[in-house]
């Protein structure tokens, strides 16, 4: 169960190999990665992520402590970046090790639902039309009510 | 005293991410109401405090949450993570 908050890009294939290898007792492993979107118009020069440092890391432990709960899971890694982001840049990822696939996915869907609604962060989009503050949506606050 | 911090839009409405506050408020609803009769910058961040959320001490919580021995309050919007 690893936690990292950072302003540092991350090297996806390094970090889920690395998971994947350290694995004793998995037979499954499951990776989402959350990269920046550019506008339907293609003008986005910049996301800028803002957090509560604190808050953030104690929000995510939880987050993964109760998806390490319900679904028995071996083991799980979420990283999140803050700071100025590019379009294409990868903003997160999660990873999580279970004996079987499907608890390995709904723990992983799990992790993402609760930590793009649940976890102190926030976008904000610079584009040439100047600058906004991502809305959160309703429907991803529904997606928890199904859990 | 209390910390506040505010992020997010709410920072920038109120061009600064913490301040100390003395307080006798007793809730969280309290502290707002407070806040928002400083000054206009600060009723215009709590007009509408269905489109905010808040944590007390770390954690998320509602507006009715008590003050007596908090040390942080956090104001901002809701949260837009992954």
């Amino acid at each position: 169960m690893t936690v990292r908050v950072q302003e540092a890009g991350f090297d996806l294939g390094v970090e889920v190999q690395s998971f994947a290898t350290r694995q004793t007792n998995a037979g499954a492993v499951v990776n989402f990665t959350g990269i920046v979107r550019d506008t339907a118009a293609g003008d986005l020069d910049r996301m800028e992520i803002e957090h509560y440092p604190g808050m953030t890391e104690s929000a995510l432990a939880a987050i993964d402590a109760e998806a390490t709960n319900r679904w028995s899971l071996k083991d799980s890694l979420i990283i999140h970046r803050y700071g100025i982001l590019r379009p294409n840049e990868m903003i997160m990822m999660v990873a999580t090790a279970a004996p079987h696939r499907a608890d390995a996915f709904e723990a992983a869907q799990y992790l993402m639902d609760y930590l793009k609604s649940r976890a102190p962060f926030w976008k904000k989009e610079f584009t040439t039309d100047g600058a906004e503050w991502v809305d959160a949506k309703d429907a991803d606050e529904d997606a928890l009510l199904k859990w | 005293m209390i910390d506040i911090l505010y992020f997010a839009w709410v920072r920038e409405r109120i061009g600064l991410p913490k301040e100390q506050v003395e307080t006798t408020a007793a809730t969280v609803a309290d502290l707002v109401a407070e806040l928002k009769l400083r000054e206009d910058r600060y009723a215009v961040a709590f007009e509408d405090i269905s489109a905010l959320r808040v944590a007390v001490d770390q954690e998320l919580c509602d507006f009715d949450t008590p003050l007596a021995g908090v040390r942080e309050v956090a104001f901002f919007p809701p949260m837009t993570g992954g």
